[in-house]
């Protein structure tokens, strides 16, 4: 079977378009039979990638690739880079603002929660160009 | 028991969702942060929070939880109620304590 490929754009101005992706994505995995632990780990993990394009890189682009082996997203902005990966890797380590905080956000996992609900998670970045992280969910693991 | 049932239990009000009343629920999960929520928060779970903006119903749908709870008197702000109405995720609203809530969910067996 040919991968299915979906595009999207995130909008960085508005908040409250977060998740949209994430719920669009959703929404066509369950229509398509997948296994709803796999739908669920893919929707956690690109929730927290598009929360946090909008908090930090005034949104970007996600592509999708979906095959029934595995599903890759990769989510990418033209945001300032993440300066010191191994510190925004750790629970708890948050660049927020507070604003961002009282949203609810901000709490240092968004990180550490898509690598843990991922088969493999790569993140290229550069300082003053953006970021590049690509999420890879697989079918029959239980992660 | 189902979200319409918990209501009239508790005699919490009714915000937005009135579609998704008849789901049925169980289990539960307590917190404010969306990070948290967003890896807790189980299909089916009522969701106790205080927090009111619009990224809870995503969360909620998201987790497909089965009903938001708001507690200590917090009502969901007006763009929240519109998604969470567009998502048939019904809010309830409270003026009891997270605490309180918990009390009585576990009485009904949730």
């Amino acid at each position: 079977m040919e991968p299915m490929l979906l595009h999207f754009d995130v909008d960085g101005n508005d908040f409250t378009l977060a998740g949209e992706t994430s719920s669009k994505v959703k929404k066509m995995l369950t229509k398509l039979g997948f296994d709803p632990a796999m739908i669920r780990r893919t929707a956690i993990a690109m929730y927290e990638g598009e929360i946090n394009m909008v908090i930090h890189a005034n949104g970007g682009t996600i592509d999708v690739e979906v095959t029934p082996e595995k599903i890759v997203a990769r989510l990418k902005d033209t945001g300032p880079g993440i300066a010191d990966l191994e510190k925004a890797m750790t629970e708890g380590y948050s660049t927020a603002t507070n604003q961002v905080r009282e949203l609810g956000f901000g709490a240092g996992m968004g990180l550490p929660n898509m690598k843990k609900y991922t088969d493999d998670m790569q993140i290229e970045t550069e300082i003053g160009k953006g970021t590049c992280v690509t999420l890879t969910i697989l079918a029959g693991t239980q992660n | 028991m189902t979200v319409k049932d918990l209501q009239e239990a508790i005699g919490a009000s009714l915000a937005c969702g009135s579609a998704g009343l008849s789901k049925e629920l169980s289990g539960c999960y307590i917190g404010d942060l969306l990070s948290l929520a967003m890896s807790k928060v189980q299909e089916k779970n009522v969701w106790i929070t205080i927090q009111t903006n619009i990224n809870i119903a995503a969360v909620a749908t998201l987790t497909e939880a089965g009903c938001i709870l708001l507690c200590e008197g917090f009502s969901p702000d007006e763009n929240t109620a519109e998604k969470a109405e567009a998502e048939e995720i019904p809010i309830l609203c409270s003026e009891l304590s997270a605490y309180e809530l918990a009390g009585k969910l576990t009485e009904l067996g949730i």
